[in-house]
């Protein structure tokens, strides 16, 4: 052994240590990737070694290549043994490892509950804070359900450094252990005044980051906290404080006016800026909240605005930075503070600094006005041609469509202006917002009519140049304006100079390097053209020109019709069909542009994107219930449905109206209202005050806006928009000169009055044909459903993670509120098991099955709503029952310390090795059900164990009225409810729906544990399905193994010493041999199908116990050989331990 | 909430990865790449914010760093934290760093990546703030360095001797970025007990 020792760190002297490893990368820098490659290789063999420091040497190695990028989770199994460690340095490293590479999805992560467990409940503070820190990266959901005790016990730490990393942790426990929120959170409020400065602001830091996601359910703690804000003096805390309070107030104004004083106070007092500008921070959010506008805290903003102005100024970028940031949250409510203050924001513009630019320019949207847009457009423009970073002019881009479009293009007093600006922007290259633009460029196109013409017209002209085209490499580049291009040319065709340019233009050969999606609205848009080129020749007579121009269509369309995508080829075969079509009935002399043209009648309306969401559900129709047989599995479900829906909004590009007279529109819009009276499936709108648009259904009652302009409409070419800002000057000009002049006239005042008025939306005007000599422009709102409700909850996000943590935290905790402490999965005692519909609900949610997924999510939904709505009766039910079996349990959190010492009992189910295992086991099968089934025993219940049955549906027919029964033994019988015979079967509390399956759990109670047991039974049923009902038996065994018995009980190894010293336990051993499976795994089996926990392990050796539900001691000593493995036992009732080793060679035979 | 740590130097080369949200180790790589090329074009005189955007999170989330000498610090953190006491933390943490390792430079944290680890995990706890207090910090790890060498330290002595021969072999290179003539003028920053 000695020899072994020695040998062993001679060879360690050659292994590399982390320094060895950095070292060499460095040296081979040409082939980097090869030396690591051969590194790890090296540490694959390290890691088979059996010396625990070599194997830290090699998983502190890996830490360092996993910073470079090598996955490292192969190893996550060596992982764990360093952490298990006895050491502190070699289990340091292991969990700073963990810490790296362990994730919700490792699957080994399982097994380190009960050493993590161990490492918490350590002697050495070290050893629990190297836990903690480890922990708060890699929780999941079972550790944190399983430690959630642990921790909380450990808040009450004697030693503050691992109460403050104990507090901290609680963190991501309630993240991921919503329910452990409650049962926690007095002792977290606690901790706010602990006399541990540390302690006290890391619970500051927690319940911040709580109320931060769900703030109303914290307002009760701010008396606390502000009392913590006046006697703090920690910055950090006090920082956070302060942070918190400004996430409250909108909740509670009346905690706003408490709070002014003191933070004007501190924001003159401190000389912290990190304070200051929190202070300065939260007086705004107040000063937001108490919108009302009280004289009084005018004195307030002037304050922070000056303060914030100081910040603007200060050399120290940073500070600049913050006080633009601040800036942007007073704009929102107080824009006239913010605005007096426009130089020193414009100024900031030119800084040499992005952020700061960017956040100047955040500042620039409230500062728009009707008088000024022009102005700092311009100015911006000449921004983006000095940008030479493409995120900063893509930003740069995007805030000037923002601006300009803002309320629903509130300030632009000029559309053909804007439509010019568009255009220039489309120069840039390499831009992401191609998208952007086109977006704009058909909003406007479609909902301000008087623009269409001029809109063409540019939109002509930008298909004609060609240098977008040639920038087609990119998707959603600058192209993406062809796109607009193309379809403002087609859909308004009639307002075409010279149509067939532009139809030259639009079926170059070029055409066809462009991203498929848009060549297909070119494809589309094609043919409006041609139809109304046609239109205007056959009206004119030209045959032959209308000929020729189907001539063309005929030579061009083919290169589409070989395109490599779908759409474009579908679109442009089907077209090039139609024209052939066309022409030959051209040849014919028969007149066909009529009919083509028909083909894209009709007006288009633009629609509000939230209208389809807004349809409301009609009455009587249940979206939840199924119409098919529910999918088995739905996985491609989702790529499906977006293939359908991808190509939407060509959908657009369909209808088209030519100009129709007055009288077909009266006509329609009757045979319409007709139609709809007759339609019994068409949803009327119920006359509502608030909606007057919608009593109107046609198109032409659609509320329009005027603008009155009085800029000529023709610009030829691609104008700059500079000139605009020129003519709009003369323009105001002008109308002041008129206003001046004509003060007095009443008519002119009257004009002045609707140009106030001239955005409302509740100015409807008759129809468009009253276009008056000025311009008018008239902006569409856009369409939305009948019935349609205005509502805002539609930004909530349904997977927020947080929203599990928003629950009641003031409600006092009900009994059944309690951290699961380690116990075995347990019923409750003595009740029968049709009450238990409630446990039943939760429990179900750790088995997660694929198949009942849909059926699960459902089910989790009703628990929440269950917990949002408290139904009375449910609680009351769980008081009940707590109050008849949990008096035992009601004090089941040991003491700090105790538990250190004590022996702690531990889940059986968490010791899980690589291969997953599952203590269910089969019980019966037939075609219509399939039972499987675990036997669960607790320490606090000595003479009773809970069968756990999953009953899973496999048939197409509906279960019901199934019922269990047992032919009772001796020595074992099933609790039946009260009052019933022996012969009675238990109720099963559930209906199983096909394909469903569910938990059901019933209670034995025995009376000797030493021998194994065999149980007949039967489980009869009603199947249900389409034919009838047929009623259904299925016979089974139920096997109570003496393994069942055992509670898995960690001991330590002093303990363990002692139990065996005293002598009063006899002994039996077992070999077993041909085995290949590793000694990890094997005590891994061990462990979880027999509820042994390992007591101590050295090389291939191990001790370990476990103890019965009556108390019985069981020892056993592993050895592993050769190929065969030995197990020496110990017990305080031999039979017992005959028989648990007789199982025992059963499980070790499988290996 | 902090979600992520960054140490890298002037060419990109990653010193310190700290994540506080699983990420796979491509997409480390990447957010470490693309936060480099952020912040590198930037001059040292301009400010230490800026927005992480599409890297981490979304717009939540802020890149705030410090340049000392060859070493770039980066944190990102989400708005719940405060910019400038972020700023603050960083200056603590470069401050343990330079004590822990006497006149801390680029080297240390090449050859200790373990101990730079073990020394923020006292500063910063699964992404939230632990300590601030510098003297604190030092002591908890002080102590836990006299643990670790009561055990022996996980190179026993003949491999010590093993590596100081291996070290004749060491390449040339920069020594001792001392932090003293590095301080990026913060205003009034160290307030925090």
């Amino acid at each position: 052994m000695a020899l072994k020792m020695v040998k062993g760190s001679i060879d360690r002297m050659f292994d590399k240590n982390l320094q060895d490893l950095v070292r060499g990368i460095r040296n081979h820098k040409e082939d980097e990737a090869k030396y690591i490659s051969q590194c790890i290789d090296e540490i694959k063999q390290e890691l088979k070694q059996d010396n625990i420091a070599v194997k830290a040497n090699a998983v502190c190695k890996l830490t360092y290549l996993q910073m470079l990028g090598y996955d490292i989770s192969w190893a996550a199994f060596n992982i764990i043994e360093v952490m298990s460690a006895s050491k502190f340095t070699f289990k340091r490293i292991g969990y700073l490892a963990a810490s790296q590479c362990f994730h919700e999805g490792t699957d080994v992560i399982m097994l380190t509950t009960n050493q993590i467990r161990k490492d918490l409940s350590s002697p050495s503070q070290y050893d629990t804070g190297v836990a903690l820190t480890g922990l708060s990266c890699f929780v999941t959901s079972d550790l944190a359900r399983d430690l959630a005790n642990d921790i909380m016990t450990l808040m009450s730490h004697t030693k503050p450094y691992i109460r403050k990393k104990a507090v901290l942790i609680m963190y991501k426990v309630f993240l991921k252990y919503p329910e452990s929120l409650r049962p926690a959170f007095p002792r977290l409020k606690e901790k706010l005044e602990d006399p541990d400065p540390g302690v006290q602001s890391a619970a500051v830091n927690v319940i911040c980051e709580l109320a931060r996601r769900n703030p109303k359910n914290y307002l009760s703690l701010a008396p606390l906290f502000f009392k913590l804000m006046t006697c703090s003096t920690n910055n950090w805390v006090l920082i956070k404080i302060i942070k918190l309070f400004g996430a409250l107030t909108p909740l509670e104004p009346r905690l706003g006016k408490k709070l002014i004083e003191p933070l004007t106070n501190l924001i003159h007092s401190t000389s912290a800026m990190s304070l200051l500008y929190e202070c300065v921070n939260t007086v705004i959010a107040v000063l937001i909240s108490l919108s009302s506008g009280m004289p009084n805290h005018s004195a307030s903003i002037q304050l922070c605005v000056q303060k914030l102005r100081i910040l603007i100024e200060d050399s120290d970028q940073n500070l600049k930075y913050l006080g633009l940031l601040a800036m942007s949250k007073i704009l929102r409510t107080h824009p006239k503070s913010v605005q007096a203050h426009k130089d020193l924001i414009l100024q900031c513009l030119d800084d040499k600094d992005e952020s700061i630019r960017l956040r100047a320019l955040d500042l620039l949207y409230g500062m728009v006005s009707k008088k000024n847009l022009m102005e700092i457009v311009k100015k911006l423009m000449t921004h983006v041609d000095k940008a030479e970073g493409t995120t900063y002019r893509d930003e740069l881009l995007t805030k000037i469509i923002d601006i300009c479009s803002q309320s629903n293009y509130q300030y632009i007093t000029n559309f053909e202006w804007y439509i010019s600006i568009l255009v220039e922007l489309t120069r840039l290259e390499g831009t992401r917002h191609g998208h952007l633009i086109a977006a704009q460029m058909l909003d406007v196109a479609i909902r301000v009519k008087a623009i269409r013409k001029f809109a063409v017209s540019q939109m002509s002209a930008l298909l004609d140049s060609g240098h977008l085209v040639a920038s087609s490499t990119q998707r959603n580049g600058i192209c993406e304006v062809l796109y607009a291009a193309a379809w403002i040319c087609g859909e308004f065709s009639e307002h075409l100079q010279e149509p067939h340019q532009t139809l030259e233009a639009m079926l170059r050969p070029k055409v066809t390097t462009l991203p498929g999606h848009i060549q297909a609205v070119y494809v589309q848009n094609v043919v409006k053209l041609y139809a109304s080129i046609l239109l205007q020749k056959e009206q004119a007579g030209e045959t032959e020109a209308a000929q020729e121009v189907t001539q063309v269509m005929v030579e061009r369309l083919p290169q589409f019709v070989q395109s490599a995508d779908l759409e474009v080829q579908e679109r442009a075969s089907c077209i090039l069909q139609l024209v052939k079509h066309v022409q030959k009935l051209q040849a014919k002399a028969v007149p066909v542009a009529e009919e083509l043209s028909a083909l894209f009648a009709g007006e288009l309306n633009p629609v509000a994107p939230k209208a389809q969401k807004k349809v409301p559900v009609p009455e009587g129709l249940d979206l939840d219930t199924w119409i098919n047989e529910p999918p088995s599995d739905s996985e491609s479900e989702d790529e499906k449905s977006k293939t359908i829906f991808r190509e939407e909004e060509q959908k657009h590009t369909q209808h088209r109206q030519p100009e129709v007279d007055e009288a077909e529109l009266a006509r329609r819009r009757e045979a319409r209202k007709q139609e709809q009276a007759n339609n019994p499936f068409y949803i009327k709108s119920s006359p509502s005050p608030q909606k007057r648009y919608q009593d109107a259904p046609g198109v032409e009652h659609i509320p329009v806006v005027q603008i009155d302009l009085s800029v000529p409409l023709k610009v030829p070419g691609l104008p700059t928009s500079d000139q605009y800002v020129k003519l709009e000057e003369e323009r105001r000009h002008q109308q002041r000169l008129e206003k001046d002049k004509k003060k007095k006239r009443k008519r002119e005042r009257e004009r002045e009055k609707k140009g106030k008025h001239r955005r409302q939306r509740s100015l409807p005007t008759e129809s468009e044909e009253d276009i008056a000599p000025a311009q008018q422009v008239d902006i569409v709102t856009e369409e939305m459903p009948e019935n349609a409700l205005p509502s805002d909850e539609d930004d909530k996000d349904p997977n927020d993670p947080y929203r599990a943590l928003d629950v009641d935290l003031d409600r006092p905790l009900a009994d059944s509120e309690k951290l699961p402490v380690q116990k075995h999965r347990n019923a409750e005692t003595s009740k029968s098991p049709q009450k238990e519909d409630v446990p039943l609900v939760e429990k179900k949610s750790k088995k997660p099955k694929k198949k009942e997924k849909k059926h699960r999510e459902r089910e989790k939904e009703r628990e929440k709503e269950e917990q949002r709505k408290p139904s009375r009766h449910k609680k009351q039910h769980r008081k009940e029952k707590a109050g008849r079996s949990k008096g035992k349990k009601a004090k089941q959190q040991p003491p700090t310390c105790a538990e250190a010492a004590g022996p702690v009992e531990n889940g059986a189910a968490e010791e899980e090795p690589l291969p997953p295992m599952s203590s269910y086991c089969l019980l019966a099968e037939n075609a219509y059900i399939k039972m499987t089934y675990d036997i669960q025993a607790s320490l606090q219940k000595e003479s009773q164990v809970t069968v756990s049955i999953i009953l899973e549906n496999q048939s197409s027919s509906f279960l019901k009225n199934m019922e269990l029964n047992v032919l009772d033994s001796l020595n074992t019988k099933m609790a039946r409810p009260e009052g019933s015979s022996v012969h009675d079967g238990v109720p099963v509390p559930f209906q199983l729906p096909p394909g469903v399956s569910n938990e059901a759990q019933f209670v034995f109670t025995i009376q000797s544990i030493v021998m194994a047991q065999k149980l007949k039974g039967t489980l009869s049923f009603i199947a249900k399905d389409a034919e009838g009902a047929t009623h259904e038996k299925l016979d089974f065994r139920l096997h109570f193994s003496c393994s069942a018995y055992l509670v898995t009980t960690p001991c330590y190894s002093d303990a363990f010493a002692k139990l065996l010293e005293s002598g009063d336990l006899s002994m039996s051993s077992i070999k077993v041999d041909g085995i290949s499976m590793s000694f990890q795994n094997l005590l891994a089996k061990i462990c979880f199908h027999h509820h042994f926990s390992v007591v101590e392990r050295v090389d291939s050796c191990a001790s370990m116990y476990s103890r019965s539900i009556q108390g019985h001691h069981v020892c056993l000593l592993v050895k592993k050989g050769e190929k065969s493995v030995s197990v020496d036992g110990k017990c305080s009732d031999s039979t017992l331990l005959g028989n648990l080793l007789e199982e025992m060679q059963v499980t070790l035979a499988q290996c | 909430m902090i979600q992520a740590i960054l140490v890298f130097n002037n060419h990109g080369k990653p010193r310190l990865v700290r994540f506080y949200q699983r990420f796979p180790e491509e997409i480390q790589q990447q957010i470490v790449r693309e936060t480099f090329h952020l912040v590198l074009k930037r001059d040292d005189n301009i400010c230490n914010f800026l927005e992480g955007g599409s890297l981490i999170g979304g717009s939540d989330y802020k890149l705030i760093y410090r340049h000392y000498a060859t070493l770039y610090f980066v944190f990102c953190v989400d708005s719940s934290e405060s910019e400038l006491g972020i700023l603050d933390l960083i200056q603590v943490f470069v401050e343990t760093l330079d004590k822990c390792f006497e006149n801390v430079c680029e080297l240390d944290l090449i050859f200790h990546m373990d101990k730079v680890h073990y020394i923020l995990q006292e500063v910063v706890m699964g992404g939230m703030v632990l300590e601030t207090n510098m003297n604190e910090i030092v002591a908890q790890i002080e102590a836990q360095n006299r643990l670790e060498k009561s055990e022996g330290g996980l190179s026993a002595a003949p491999a010590r001797a093993v590596s100081a021969v291996k070290n004749i072999n060491l390449p040339e290179i920069p020594r001792n970025i001392n932090l003293g003539d590095l301080n990026i003028k913060v205003p009034n920053l160290s307030q925090f007990v």
